[in-house]
């Protein structure tokens, strides 16, 4: 078929715009946890996430 | 997403196990299209992801009247974390879209009913996002949004009637209600499937997150209280 590329460029880019999406969400997570870490110390309390 | 919900644990291995099917149903098992060859398999996921948005710009509708209503940050919460992922679906529908169009059509883009009025509500949900992001300080952006999300909402229908509100002779989208083969049918079928887990997993995931926003915005807040004090 001639126009396979059409079809591999959509699927690409279906793909990565997940996948961006998904490494945002957990970046952003992950920044969150150590924001979290830092203010509970600041704080001197127990760890807002744990509990512990 | 919280870790006691019994769906947390079984959500990402479903939706996963959907995503490979879907795929499967959608190169493997569907059909080739006589006229328009393998390029139409892109229907598969330039369909589900359109319909996908729509129900992230109807929870930004129902999330937006629900805040207005009680006042409560959840419903708040709701519209920002649907509008995001609305507008992710609507960037996959916008780009695919035209990639599919190019073999067929000719032409990558037309400004014929459909896609303008789909790039129109596409463009007032970026708005949407913008304002929460940028245009109004802390207390006055969740009302101004709800506002947006509730207009903003009018657009889907017509989007979704835009090929029978038209002159035919003005359209290239098809008529709604196109007759597909069974074996397309089921492969569509998997494919919505697979796109409301996926929407499912990323709405609670992204509305963890917006939780745990607000939960650090607050400490920041008497941290800061703190250190003045």
């Amino acid at each position: 078929m001639d126009n396979l590329h059409y079809l591999f460029a959509a699927y690409a880019f279906i793909w990565t715009v997940l996948f961006a999406y998904i490494m945002r969400l957990q970046r952003r997570t992950d920044e969150l946890r150590d924001e979290l870490e830092r203010l509970g110390k600041e704080l001197g309390e127990s760890d807002p996430a744990t509990g512990e | 997403m919280n870790a006691h919900n019994p769906l947390a644990k079984v959500l990402p291995a479903l939706t996963f196990t959907a995503m490979l099917l879907a795929l499967g149903a959608a190169f493997l098992y569907a059909p080739t299209e006589s006229v328009m060859g393998d390029t139409q398999r892109i229907f598969y996921f330039h369909v589900p992801a359109a319909i996908t948005a729509f129900i992230c710009f109807f929870l930004v509708f129902l999330g937006s009247a629900q805040y207005l209503r009680t006042r409560q940050a959840r419903w708040d919460r709701l519209a920002l974390c649907s509008a995001e992922l609305g507008v992710l679906f609507g960037l996959i529908v916008l780009v695919s879209g035209p990639l599919w169009a190019k073999p067929i059509w000719g032409v990558y883009w037309r400004w014929e009913p459909r896609l303008t009025s789909m790039l129109i509500t596409f463009a007032i949900y970026v708005a949407y996002l913008m304002v929460r992001q940028h245009g109004a300080n802390a207390g006055q952006a969740p009302r101004l949004a709800a506002v947006l999300g509730i207009v903003a909402f009018a657009n889907v229908p017509l989007v979704y009637y835009s090929v029978d509100l038209w002159a035919a002779d003005q359209q290239l989208h098809p008529q709604r209600n196109v007759g597909l083969q069974p074996e397309m049918r089921y492969a569509l079928w998997m494919c919505f499937i697979a796109h409301f887990l996926l929407l499912a997993l990323l709405l609670l995931r992204r509305l963890d997150l917006a939780r745990a926003e607000e939960a650090v915005e607050k400490l920041r807040q008497r941290a800061l209280a703190k250190a003045d004090y």
